[in-house]
């Protein structure tokens, strides 16, 4: 990764990062179409009209043609109007709450394939990472095996982070109380930055931590290892590691209290506390005021979170 | 609260003399330098006896030339204080990678984004178009002054009351870290216990609320006291984008003032608003701050796109082309401009359908805007273009903008910026649009009413050579910074563990070195021209202006129009100079003058104690001046003597000393 400029966001090494990309680069080149020829006519209409050229027209009192005035509005308008379809197209198929349905250039998925499951939880400032399928947790390292789609669910203990891996997809927000969806793949085996891409605070700028990209048998290995080398991710653990901390080295943790992630979730990682899941429940028999205060989605109005705690409370 | 006696902690809150930062160097340093400054410029001013005339003559002035001027000197004292934040930031980064901490820990670090940025927008761009429209947009529409000529300098002082404070909590406590939006869950006190986010809240409360009243004033003014016959549509166009600027903070600035208000309950009272328990919603922050955020960088790029069009014009000498279609374009700009806000924040995890949405009308922006790009291009059609400094910076913005605009709308493409979203490459964007549209703008302003305002040009060289460092110097800052974009660089770092992205930052550094040449030349010209002012001197009409306060003396008397001009045609000068206006020489009336008043400036500072004492807990000494900010202002009301009369004798001898000069310099208007 040391090579002198490496434009990550121009060649990712995952599917949605590269549809990203791709619909970035279309974008300018759709906009090359106006910008350029403007650019240069700056320079030509000011050079040609300077006060000193005799030979080119004046005529003080034109300020209106119907023609140029109609080109004027239209020219843009066309552009925005091609722009604006992509987008929509792009923004719907780029959905990150929307489930992969391949994991490449042609390569449907296929109706059977499991993703990987990571629960992301963004710390005063390392980033926890749930693996719900293997049991294991690890902190400030994540690793995917190839070609497989990956289902992140996010939320934050305090702060407000982005989680960035951009090599593998765009970024989404992590913020406390709520939990927000990401659906990625990565196709090229490697060792990725991550890190937080949303100001959180004085340990924000050492918030990095590393994706490795690794085919299913380096998969399998590394999920061994964590659970060779791990220790058990209770609630003691989690509130020692939940302390303020900058630039947190990698830890691996063999087994986790089942609930944690729900529990980090719903703010009640405390016995004794009262989960917002709970709260909201309790609301909807009296006071609806509170159902705001329940965890759930970023937006509320998202189809496909319609029950947003309860799908936390699967787990 | 500090251990002491109780009796302190009453009459000091939480103030103590560990609340100056007397352990950094750096402060310290930068305290004695303001200091030894500020004792040099009082003691000047004393040494000449000049306070009775900056005290009769500006502090307590109502005229809003006067205050246009004192808005452009505060705006230019915050761009360097602003830009010395830039330096010590590019200089951070271009340092500290790997093992190399740098100079500035992240405490530090965060400090100076949070009051680079806010500076930048609050008190160098904002301040920057208040004195433009102070200044000009009155003389534009043929008025002696507008419609609160009062409000208008407690206006001012109430800006200035802003800076005050924010001033302040570099040598008296420390500044708030959590950027120039205030973001919760870092202004909270959890992350912000200190006085920092309260020195942002209150000194942002004060000026926000001078900016409210500035709005509400040049609504008024350009509705009711505009010229005869300038109907609305042969107003200029710098009036006409002051128009839709002053409408959009009437309707903004409130949402930012209720959303600060709410913010600090949460802090004070223990609210919940922006905390994530008990109901409360960090993202609720998020989007009331992007309404008022939104449009209020339109607030700031409408007025210079008034600026352009009026430089355009007069440089061709010719006609502004599609005035109708540039009038739709700036208002539909300011509608559009309320249907973008969650642009911001595309990544929260809003539905495909809201951020398509929200993706959409921030394209539709990009057409007017385009218009206005083609518009001014074929106003220089077929003109004859002079390349004078002011035409230069205009030239710079319509290359530098038109590539920041295509960048922006890269941002809006919801996918795109999923990959971009408070990237570098969002740093380059909206200096790209900030510097190229407004600061050019800014200096393109100056450059063209300079004279209207002094009566002498600014020096060409130096101007040239300012536009020369500050245009290549721009690329060379922020061209790096979109290329770190692309590289998957975050925003707001203050160190980094990969060098090869060293050379970038150094290049930056470099860059934002030229970009301060260009501010020394800038102070360099303006000090040359001051010591050449009479080579420089010129009359009323300079350029071969096209507008109304080309017709009057540069400097223009205190009442800008001894006769109100009647107008007939959009370019009103030009018209009346075609039909060999003959300006009169007698028959003068009695002019209808407001009064100076010092209670503009007893109004802020009361409100500036205020504000101090609510960051410190000083609990005695907010209820003390907020008392008595109110009772000085209802006193103020029932003073009735307002206003006197300038009699004929006056006018007539202003008007045969003025400064006219009856034909413009090197141009056939
Ligand atoms: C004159 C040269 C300037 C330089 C070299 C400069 C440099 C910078 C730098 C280094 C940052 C921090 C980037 C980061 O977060 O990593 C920044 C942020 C910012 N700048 Fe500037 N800047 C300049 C002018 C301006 C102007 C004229 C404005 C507005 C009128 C402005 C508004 C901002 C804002 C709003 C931020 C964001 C602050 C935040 O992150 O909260 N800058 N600038
Ligand atoms: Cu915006």
């Amino acid at each position: 990764m040391l090579s002198g400029c490496d434009l990550v966001l121009l060649h990712p090494a995952g599917d949605v990062a590269r549809q990203e990309s791709d619909l970035m680069i279309a974008s300018v080149i759709l906009m090359s179409l106006i910008i350029v020829p403007v650019l240069i006519a700056i320079g030509v209409i000011a050079w040609r009209y300077r006060s000193t050229n005799k030979h080119a027209d004046y005529d003080p009192e034109w300020d209106h043609s119907s023609k140029f005035e109609l080109m004027v509005w239209a020219a843009p308008l066309l552009i925005i109007i091609v722009l604006g379809a992509m987008t929509w197209i792009g923004t719907h198929q780029l959905d990150p709450y929307r489930a992969l349905t391949r994991t490449g250039a042609g390569q449907p998925l296929a109706a059977t394939t499991q993703p990987l499951e990571v629960e992301v939880v963004s710390l005063d400032w390392k980033w926890l990472f749930f693996y719900p399928q293997y049991g294991i947790a690890t902190v400030n390292q994540l690793a995917a095996p190839l070609d497989t789609p990956i289902h992140f669910k996010l939320t934050s203990t305090e702060t407000m982070n982005a989680f960035f891996v951009p090599s593998l997809s765009g970024m989404i927000y992590s913020m406390p109380g709520m939990q927000t969806v990401l659906n990625a793949v990565i196709n090229k085996p490697g060792d990725f930055d991550g890190f937080s891409s949303n100001y959180s605070g004085e340990g924000f700028t050492d918030m990095r931590f590393r994706f490795l990209g690794m085919s299913q048998r380096d998969f399998s290995r590394w999920v061994a290892k964590v659970r060779a080398s791990g220790g058990n991710l209770d609630t003691r653990t989690f509130n020692q590691l939940n302390q303020p901390s900058r630039a947190e080295p990698v830890h691996y943790y063999a087994r986790f209290d089942a609930d944690l992630y729900h529990r980090i979730l719903n703010r009640c990682v405390d016995p004794g506390q009262l989960c917002m899941d709970a709260m909201m429940t309790m609301g909807a028999h009296g006071d609806h005021a509170m159902r705001d205060g329940a965890a759930g989605d970023a937006m509320p109005s998202h189809p496909s979170m319609t029950a947003p705690a309860r799908d936390a409370a699967t787990h | 609260m500090p251990d002491r006696p109780a009796i302190w902690n009453f009459l000091l809150g939480r103030l103590s003399l560990s609340s100056l930062p007397l352990d950094n160097t750096i402060v310290v340093w930068t305290f004695v330098a303001v200091a030894l400054g500020g004792a040099a410029v009082v003691g000047a001013i004393t040494y000449h006896r000049q306070w009775g005339y900056l005290w009769n003559e500006w502090f307590t002035s109502v005229d809003h030339k006067k205050l246009g001027v004192m808005y452009m000197v505060l705006a230019t004292v915050m761009l360097f204080r602003g830009f010395a934040d830039a330096m010590l930031m590019r200089s951070q980064q271009a340092i500290a990678f790997g093992s190399n901490l740098g100079y500035l820990p992240p405490h530090h670090y965060d400090q100076i984004f949070t009051a680079h940025g806010a500076i930048m927008i609050f008190f160098v761009a904002m301040a920057y178009i208040a004195g433009f429209m102070n200044f000009v947009m009155p003389l534009q529409i043929g008025a002696r002054d507008v419609a609160f000529p009062f409000l208008n300098n407690f206006s001012f002082w109430l800006t200035v009351a802003g800076v005050v404070l924010f001033m302040a909590s570099l040598f008296i406590g420390d500044f708030s870290h959590a950027g120039w939006l205030g973001m919760p869950p870092v202004s909270e006190l959890r992350q912000s216990p200190g006085p920092g986010v309260d020195y942002y809240i209150w000194g942002l409360q004060l000026s926000g609320l001078g900016t409210l009243l500035t709005g509400i004033n040049f609504v008024v003014t350009v509705i009711k006291m505009r010229a005869p016959g300038m109907t609305l549509m042969k107003m200029p166009m710098f009036t006409w984008t002051t128009l839709c600027t002053s409408g959009l903070i009437v309707v903004t600035f409130p949402i930012l003032t209720a959303t600060l208000f709410l913010l600090s309950l949460d802090r004070y009272i223990g609210t919940h608003f922006f905390t994530n328990g008990f109901g409360g919603n960090v993202m609720m922050y998020v989007n009331l701050i992007w309404v008022w955020g939104h449009p209020e960088v339109y607030i700031l790029i409408l007025p210079m796109f008034g600026l352009y069009s009026e430089i355009v014009a007069t440089f061709s000498s010719k006609r502004l082309f599609g005035y109708s279609s540039m009038v739709y374009a700036t208002a539909s700009i300011m509608l559009l401009s309320y249907l973008v806000w969650l642009h911001h924040f595309f990544t929260m995890g809003s539905g495909a359908d809201v951020n398509s949405f929200f993706a959409l009308t921030t394209m539709m922006i990009s057409i007017p805007t385009g218009v206005k790009i083609f518009n001014w291009l074929f106003t220089m059609y077929r003109g004859r273009v002079r390349f004078t400094v002011p035409m230069l910076w205009t030239m710079g913005f319509l290359f530098t903008f038109t590539i920041g605009g295509m960048t922006g709308v890269m941002l809006a493409v919801a996918p795109a910026d999923f990959l971009l979203h408070n990237s570098l490459f969002l740093v380059a964007h909206f200096h790209n649009v900030i510097i190229g549209g407004v600061v050019f703008g800014v200096f393109a302003g100056i450059n063209y009413w300079f004279p209207k305002a002094f009566g002498f040009r600014l020096d060409e060289f130096w101007g040239k050579l300012s536009f020369w460092f500050w245009q290549i110097g721009f690329w060379v800052a922020f061209g790096p910074l979109y290329v770190l974009g692309l590289m998957g660089v975050t925003r707001r770092l203050s160190h980094f563990t990969d060098p090869s992205l060293q050379i970038w930052f150094i290049v930056a550094a470099f860059g934002a070195f030229l970009i301060l040449l260009g501010i020394l030349s800038f102070v360099m010209q303006i000090v040359v021209s001051i010591r050449r002012r009479d080579e420089l001197a010129v009359g009323n009409d300079p350029w071969g202006g096209r507008t109304l306060e080309w017709s009057t003396s540069s400097p223009p008397p205190p009442y800008n129009f001894a006769f109100i001009p009647r107008v007939h045609e959009r370019d009103a000068w030009t018209d009346m100079k075609k039909h060999g206006y003959q300006r009169p020489l007698e028959g003068f009336n009695a002019i209808h003058m407001p009064k100076n008043t010092a209670a503009g400036m007893l109004l802020a500072g009361l409100g500036t104690v205020f504000g101090f004492a609510m960051v410190w807990y000083i609990w005695w000494l907010a209820v003390l001046s907020f008392v008595a900010l109110l009772a000085a202002a209802i006193t103020h009301t029932f003073n009735y003597d307002r206003d006197g009369h300038l009699d004929a004798e006056e006018v007539a001898r202003f008007e045969h000393t003025g400064n006219w000069a009856p034909k413009a310099q090197g141009t056939t208007a």
